[in-house]
């Protein structure tokens, strides 16, 4: 992990509201330059939420988003529109438009954002698609792809761009543990081989342990702790251990006392 | 929150006032809609954002052309259905041959924009909201966002201008279709000519009669539209929510053609 403490993203007492009623109670997080922070909490704790914000799809009550030293609740459409091109996300549904192929969906960002030609642009969205081992898949239509490749698409037409940034909501959910592991590789791949600073919300522990430098633990609208994945780990936080302790399968358990916890919880 | 047992007047009354807010707020929705949309037309060309070409005329195939067949079906047998009413109260006063006059402007002032609208109201909004809802709740809105693809450029502009430009087409064919329906229906009972009809039609119609007509399907066109992508946008809670976003747009626009219709059909005939 590299930390030179340049902050990517500077979050400062955000308050968030639907309606009447308020969902984020005052967040403060700063993700630095080139680190993965996890966000993690139970259902319902507001990373959704979180991240819609982040994402600059929703107009905050109160408080500030710096992304990339941009106020982006202060800054102009033109200059957000310029932002969005360092930005990238990957839904959790994969969010290709399904009436176009995998290709054009890829390739929908470079013809927002550039004037490139028709062929540089192909060949731009066939390169991005081998980073995601789905090279030559360019003529389907997403309707023709399993759930994992959709979301591997998604990543790649998030990735065209270069994005400096990168956001990935539930990567892993509803994906087997050998892809969803593939997935994982990929984000560590992101960081280390593109220098790309990232967020992922998920609530799978495993492989919020694998890829994170940092993890944020969102409880009901506020931020139980951030802190490295060895702190909160062991962390003395009721609230912290017991979403911890949620997790259905590790290796360490022994027989016993996984029945145990079956039986005794 | 707070259960508060209150008369039930005041519950309709509040009823009543909530409603009304709606509308407004969705009136003021509407507007928005619509200048956004004009600014896409109008200035994204020149800021290099421009509105899609190929997604309006692909557009104007679906809910133009291929509309035309159920158009024309619809709008012969309005035509027949009016001649066949006219003859039969005209006789009264042994006036048939009046029938021509009747026919030509309620065709074209009412019959043609509005069974065209409602028509389209039900296949192309519906369908408008349909698909503008199902892409919001499977996050490909919030995605051309995150993209910097605004979606009223992306996807209610072309819509907008598609609209715009076939509902008044297929309202002057929907008329052609009608008049030919009356013409038919009329030849057969009163023994009038083809031609003999024709002549009349063209006599007793102004320019202003078929141009009131194609204003209004200009509105409706509007109407459909607004109505349809909002119902989508505003959709929330999966497949269920889509369903009842489309019934409802579907509802609200023939019921705002209706209307409209009414207030246009008075004011255009003080
Ligand atoms: N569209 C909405 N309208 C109103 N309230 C909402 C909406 N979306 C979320 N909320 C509320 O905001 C709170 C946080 O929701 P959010 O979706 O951010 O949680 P989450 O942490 O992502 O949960 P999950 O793990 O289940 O996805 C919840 O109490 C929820 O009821
Ligand atoms: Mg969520």
């Amino acid at each position: 992990m590299t930390n030179n403490n340049s902050a990517a993203i500077e979050v400062v007492d955000l308050v968030t509201h639907y309606g009447p009623r308020e969902i984020l109670h005052g967040i403060n997080l700063t993700i630095n330059e080139g680190e993965i922070m996890i966000i993690m909490g139970g259902s319902g704790s507001g990373k959704s939420t979180l991240l819609r914000y982040l994402l600059g799809l929703g107009v905050p009550t109160s408080g500030s988003i710096n992304l990339l030293g941009k106020d982006i609740t202060k800054i102009s459409n033109t200059e957000m529109h310029q932002l969005r091109q360092n930005m990238g996300v990957a839904f959790q549904g994969g969010a290709l438009l399904s009436s176009m192929s995998i290709g054009e969906n890829v390739q929908l960002p470079l013809r927002e954002h550039t004037r490139l030609d028709e062929k540089t642009m192909e060949i731009m969205a066939r390169m991005k698609l081998e980073v995601v081992n789905l090279g030559g898949f360019e003529k389907l239509m997403p309707a023709e792809l399993s759930g994992g490749m959709i979301k591997r698409a998604a990543v790649a037409r998030a990735i065209v761009m270069d994005p400096k940034l990168m956001f990935f909501d539930e990567p892993s959910a509803g994906l087997d543990p050998v892809v969803s592991a593939e997935l994982d590789e990929l984000i560590l791949n992101l960081r280390d081989a593109m220098k790309m600073t990232i967020v992922v919300v998920t609530h799978e522990l495993e492989s919020a342990f694998k890829i994170a430098d940092r993890i944020t633990v969102l409880d009901q609208g506020n931020i139980l702790m951030t802190d490295t994945v060895e702190n909160i780990k062991n962390s003395d936080n009721e609230r912290i251990q017991s979403l911890l302790n949620r997790r259905p399968s590790n290796e360490e358990v022994k027989a016993d006392e996984y029945l145990n916890r079956l039986t005794g919880m | 929150m707070p259960e508060t047992a209150t008369h039930p007047l005041t519950n309709s009354l509040e009823l009543l006032g909530r409603s009304t807010v709606k509308l407004i707020e969705e009136a003021g929705y509407y507007s928005a809609l619509l200048a956004e949309s004009l600014f896409w037309i109008l200035v994204g060309p020149f800021i290099k954002r421009p509105v899609r070409i190929p997604s309006i005329f692909s557009q104007m195939m679906t809910m133009g052309i291929a509309a035309c067949p159920i158009v024309f079906v619809l709008s012969f047998s309005i035509g027949v259905m009016l001649a066949i009413q006219m003859i039969y109260n005209l006789k009264t006063f042994g006036a048939e041959s009046q029938v021509v006059v009747g026919v030509a402007l309620s065709v074209t002032r009412e019959f043609g924009p509005l069974i065209t609208g409602i028509l389209i109201a039900g296949r192309t909004g519906s369908s408008l909201a349909a698909k503008i809802g199902t892409m919001q709740v499977n996050q490909e809105i919030d995605a051309l966002r995150v993209m910097g693809i605004n979606p009223v450029r992306y996807l209610v502009a072309p819509s907008l201008f598609a609209m715009m430009i076939m509902l008044p087409v297929l309202t002057f064919f929907s008329d052609m279709a009608a008049l030919l329906g009356g013409a038919v229906y009329t030849s057969i009972e009163i023994g009038l000519s083809f031609d003999a009809y024709a002549d009349r039609t063209l006599s007793a119609l102004a320019v202003v009669d078929v141009m009131q007509g194609i204003f209004k399907s200009l509105i409706f066109a509007l109407i459909i539209t607004l109505v349809g992508v909002s119902n989508g946008f505003s959709v929330t809670g999966g497949a269920e929510g889509v369903g009842k976003a489309t019934t409802r747009s579907v509802v609200l626009s023939i019921s705002y053609i209706v209307i409209a219709d009414m207030i246009f059909t008075y004011f255009l005939n003080l």
